[in-house]
């Protein structure tokens, strides 16, 4: 079993100073709490788009290591991007999927192919050169400092619970002054 | 006898290189294909990410825009269309410099888009309008020379541009 903020706790570990991270909605909600800092991409706009936001910035930033922390329900509307980021091919990205089932900020409706989608397959054969799933914390924690040693893109399926639900800050996420400090932060070197 | 004169695929991606373009982002659309995409496609000095649908380049290039990375988005109209409440959302409430060069796929070479007689060409200037979205026409060669500056000030600005490809650009 995987709670959803005790995963991003784990991942907070791994994480370091000069990493961008990218996510989004309830994800994002509790990453903001989790592990506030200024590199924290929060402004993808159009449900969907992280993933390739993504993209954009490993390749604008190749020096940097871009995650992204995607919902089942955002990337199976934007599905095309899992092909288009296996022929780009950046390797500095690492895409981790919080999968459970359900448009879980709007209402906690069924996702289309709820928790039978092997996330992890459909990226394997888009051309992710790495490509993992994890149901249990334990075994995502066990091999966890492993798999960010490996050239992205990465990719990481987890079949996560709702942990503690941390609040929605849908202002501040919209906000310029959002914006403002990612854009200093990744332009102070 | 045609009179019409037709933009120069060579002087737009010259104007694309003056502007520091690095990256281009793409759909294939006919009417841009061999004067534009395919040039690009073996032009070293750019970075062709080919997407498959047009909304991931409205976010692609947005995002490398945050450290001054420049790029643009060549689509086809259609796609534009699809692309709306990215370029609602990320490129006009986030006030972003993307840039957005729209093969106009169907409109005949002599009139201006909006008096085409393909409805879905004809539309695209007041759907533009309608959400504020700063575009200009490239339709005759002249016009392409205005590219480089348009791109300087969206970029200066931190705000999207369409520009508009009236005629089949010529190789």
């Amino acid at each position: 079993m995987m709670l959803r903020d005790e995963t991003l706790m784990a991942l907070g570990e791994v994480i370091e100073e000069g990493d961008i991270v990218v996510a989004v909605y309830q994800s994002l909600f509790d990453w903001m709490e989790i592990k506030p800092r200024d590199l924290n991409y929060v402004a993808t706009g159009a449900m969907g788009q992280a993933s390739s936001h993504g993209l954009g910035l490993a390749l604008a930033n190749p020096e940097r290591r871009v995650f992204v922390f995607d919902g089942d329900g955002s990337l199976l509307m934007n599905l095309g991007s899992l092909a288009t980021i296996g022929e780009a091919a950046p390797e500095n990205l690492y895409h981790l999927v919080f999968a459970n089932g359900t448009y879980e900020v709007n209402g906690g409706h069924p996702v289309p192919g709820g928790k039978n989608i092997d996330f992890a397959s459909i990226a394997k054969a888009c051309g992710y050169p790495h490509s993992f799933r994890f149901s249990s914390l334990q075994k995502m924690q066990e091999v966890l400092a492993e798999i960010i040693l490996c050239k992205g893109p990465v990719f990481m399926a987890l079949d996560i619970e709702p942990g503690k639900k941390y609040p929605w800050k849908y202002d501040y996420i919209h906000s310029s002054e959002a914006r403002d400090r990612f854009r200093r932060a990744l332009n102070r070197g | 006898m045609n009179s019409l004169e037709y933009p120069s695929g060579k002087q737009i991606i010259r104007q694309l290189q003056m502007a520091g373009v690095r990256f281009v982002v793409s759909l294939p659309d006919i009417v841009t294909s061999s004067g534009l995409l395919w040039p690009i496609a073996r032009n070293n000095d750019f970075e062709l990410i080919r997407v498959c649908k047009e909304d991931e380049g409205v976010s692609i290039c947005a995002a490398m825009s945050y450290n001054g990375t420049r790029a643009v988005l060549l689509m086809q109209q259609t796609g534009l269309m699809d692309s709306l409440n990215s370029i609602r959302a990320i490129a006009m409430d986030y006030q972003l410099p993307v840039i957005m060069m729209v093969g106009l796929q169907g409109k005949e070479p002599e009139p201006l888009p909006e008096q085409s007689s393909v409805y879905g060409v004809r539309i695209i200037p007041s759907v533009l309008e309608a959400m504020s979205v700063s575009f200009s026409l490239i339709q005759e060669p002249s016009d392409a020379l205005t590219i480089q500056d348009r791109i300087g000030f969206c970029y200066a600005d931190s705000k999207p541009h369409v520009f508009l490809i009236g005629r089949t650009p010529v190789e």
